[in-house]
């Protein structure tokens, strides 16, 4: 009987006490996530300027309707689809590759690892700051071009040219992430017996063919929660632009952050940069949704 | 062994160590010109650049470095940055370690609800929410304070699932044995469970130190007054001031990165396996 009782006070004790741990974080998550979250909808329905914040009228969805004729968004959208659509796959196989280079026990092994991931050691404004001074345009100055000239090429526009502007930032970007990547895929490595490597060296089977049927087979989930976490870092890309080019040249490296950035915060159009914010969010959401969907058929 | 499979296991080596050689020095040959380039005298930076000595730093000092702290108040905007870092990684690591606990191991109404919700807003990116965030720290006077940089980003769905994950894994008969004692569920989490899941804790903190560390987009939005920078949005501004001294900049990035490089020595492991971790689970 008593210990009937005890039980069901450990129980009830059991549930005061969640409330007690899950509260504070709920709200805090509810207050600055959730509740931001409905109003980026909610004001995408209004004519708002941040100028006048008493003049706010409702306009239904004439801002959605706005986007389809928006040029600026149409080309912000297309940068960022431009930009993902190249530095996922660059910067995933990169991933790969150095993870193939160090992923087995040699002398040294350490040190090239730390190598590989060492750009992660700086943040994004630290890389963009230096990139944008080795990408200079002017041989006597700039870096990269410095050893194109010595190896008889002519020197590139990287930054100021708005047919390479974005193919240079995709080029520092996976350079920059690859490493992090390269962690989650050694980690993936670990998961695949070594044996099956063996029988399949006993078999005769090439390097080339064990990479082929064996580790690409095996790290299937792996590859593809990485390409899901790169894609989504890929279309959030803000900071590279922002300090490199401002956008340009001629506006070929606007993003759709950047944006609801610059239509936001720059021009006060607040009720237009929420329904670019609602449609950025939107197309966030299906891309991990479809992703972890895949994911879950693999596992 | 014969001793053609042996010199082609040599020669697979040779090739192996080549292949990591090369690739090795052009990943981090930005960086070693970075580090050269904030010991030079600005008239040195640009003077070699066709030669290998543009990665040498002749006549180093640290004259650079001097200019980077009487220009730029470094002491005030490296406080500014752990301070508010410090403030959401004791709370950040608090709450959401109880919350993740509760949903670990507590038996409640909603438990469930709570659980899709935190998974389903871990993708939830910031830029999204960024605008009507802005307002609602605008309308509680909180823009250019602490109190915009660190509440809004105290509650992380992700570390709150980092922890459950963690905890789960906790055997059910250590806390009954706690609460056969008399212990009580928040007592036992504080006295058993906290001492024994410390690895969680350093991965969750160094996961989170990094990325407010390098976090740009917020403070620049929320943090405008010139004494309230925090290092990402100091450096940027100082790319951008007058006089464009090169040997500065990349000594004031050379600077920005020594508590990254410090804490990625003490903590390489956990920061590893965080990383690591994040894509077993998936």
């Amino acid at each position: 009987m008593s210990k009937t009782s005890s039980l069901s006070g450990r129980k009830r004790n059991e549930r005061v006490a969640a409330y007690i741990f899950t509260v504070p974080a709920m709200f805090l998550l509810f207050a600055f996530l959730v509740v931001p979250i409905l109003y980026t909808v909610y004001y995408s329905l209004f004519q708002y300027q941040i100028v006048r914040p008493d003049n706010i009228t409702f306009i239904g969805f004439k801002n959605y309707l706005k986007l389809f004729t928006d040029d600026d968004f149409w080309l912000a959208l297309r940068n960022t689809v431009y930009f993902t659509v190249f530095v996922v796959p660059f910067q995933c196989i990169l991933a790969l590759a150095l993870a193939m280079l160090v992923s087995s026990k040699f002398r040294g092994v350490a040190i090239f690892r730390t190598m590989y991931f060492s750009p992660q050691l700086t943040s994004m404004v630290v890389i963009s700051i230096l990139w944008t001074v080795l990408y200079n345009s002017n041989p006597n100055t700039g870096l990269i071009n410095s050893l194109l000239t010595s190896l008889g090429m002519e020197p590139i526009n990287f930054l100021t040219n708005s047919k390479t502007a974005m193919n240079s930032i995709i080029f520092m970007s996976g350079w920059q992430g690859a490493g992090y990547q390269m962690m989650i895929f050694l980690a993936g490595l670990q998961g695949i017996p070594r044996d099956q490597y063996e029988a399949a060296s006993v078999d005769g089977a090439s390097k080339v063919q064990q990479f082929l049927y064996i580790t690409l087979p095996g790290l299937k989930g792996t590859i593809k929660y990485v390409v899901m976490i790169t894609m989504i870092q890929a279309m959030k890309l803000f900071t590279q632009p922002y300090v490199m080019t401002q956008g340009g040249p001629k506006n070929s490296t606007k993003t759709l952050v950047y944006y609801i950035y610059t239509q936001g915060f720059q021009q006060g159009n607040f009720g237009y940069a929420c329904a670019v914010a609602a449609v950025f969010f939107v197309i966030v959401v299906i891309m991990s949704l479809s992703m972890k969907k895949l994911i879950a058929e693999t596992n | 062994m014969t001793k053609s499979m042996k010199m082609e296991n040599f020669l697979t080596k040779l090739l192996f160590y080549a292949g990591n050689i090369i690739i090795g020095i052009i990943f981090v040959s930005p960086l070693i010109w970075m580090i050269s380039a904030s010991l030079k005298p600005e008239a040195q930076i640009f003077a070699n650049m066709n030669s290998i000595s543009t990665f040498i730093p002749v006549q180093a000092s640290l004259n650079n470095f001097k200019e980077v702290f009487s220009r730029l108040d470094m002491l005030q905007v490296f406080k500014n940055t752990f301070v508010y870092i410090a403030l959401i990684l004791v709370l950040d690591l608090l709450l959401n370690s109880i919350c993740g606990y509760a949903l670990a191991k507590f038996d409640f109404k909603g438990k469930g609800m709570m659980l899709n919700f935190i998974v389903a807003l871990m993708v939830m990116p910031m830029e999204a929410i960024m605008l009507p965030l802005y307002i609602e720290m605008s309308q509680l006077g909180w823009v250019n304070t602490l109190a915009a940089l660190v509440i809004p980003f105290v509650a992380k769905c992700f570390s709150i699932y980092m922890f459950r994950q963690f905890f789960c894994d906790i055997p059910d008969e250590l806390l009954e044995a706690a609460a056969l004692d008399g212990a009580s569920p928040v007592r036992t989490f504080f006295t058993v469970v906290m001492p024994i899941s410390k690895t969680v804790y350093a991965t969750v903190f160094i996961l989170d130190f990094v990325a407010h560390w390098n976090d740009f987009m917020w403070p620049f939005l929320v943090m405008t007054g010139e004494g309230k920078r925090t290092i990402q949005l100091a450096i940027q501004v100082f790319f951008g001031t007058q006089p464009i001294h090169y040997s500065a900049i990349m000594a004031a990035l050379v600077v920005s990165a020594i508590p990254m490089l410090i804490m990625f020595i003490f903590m390489q492991k956990y920061y590893i396996e965080g990383i690591a971790s994040s894509g077993i689970k998936g």
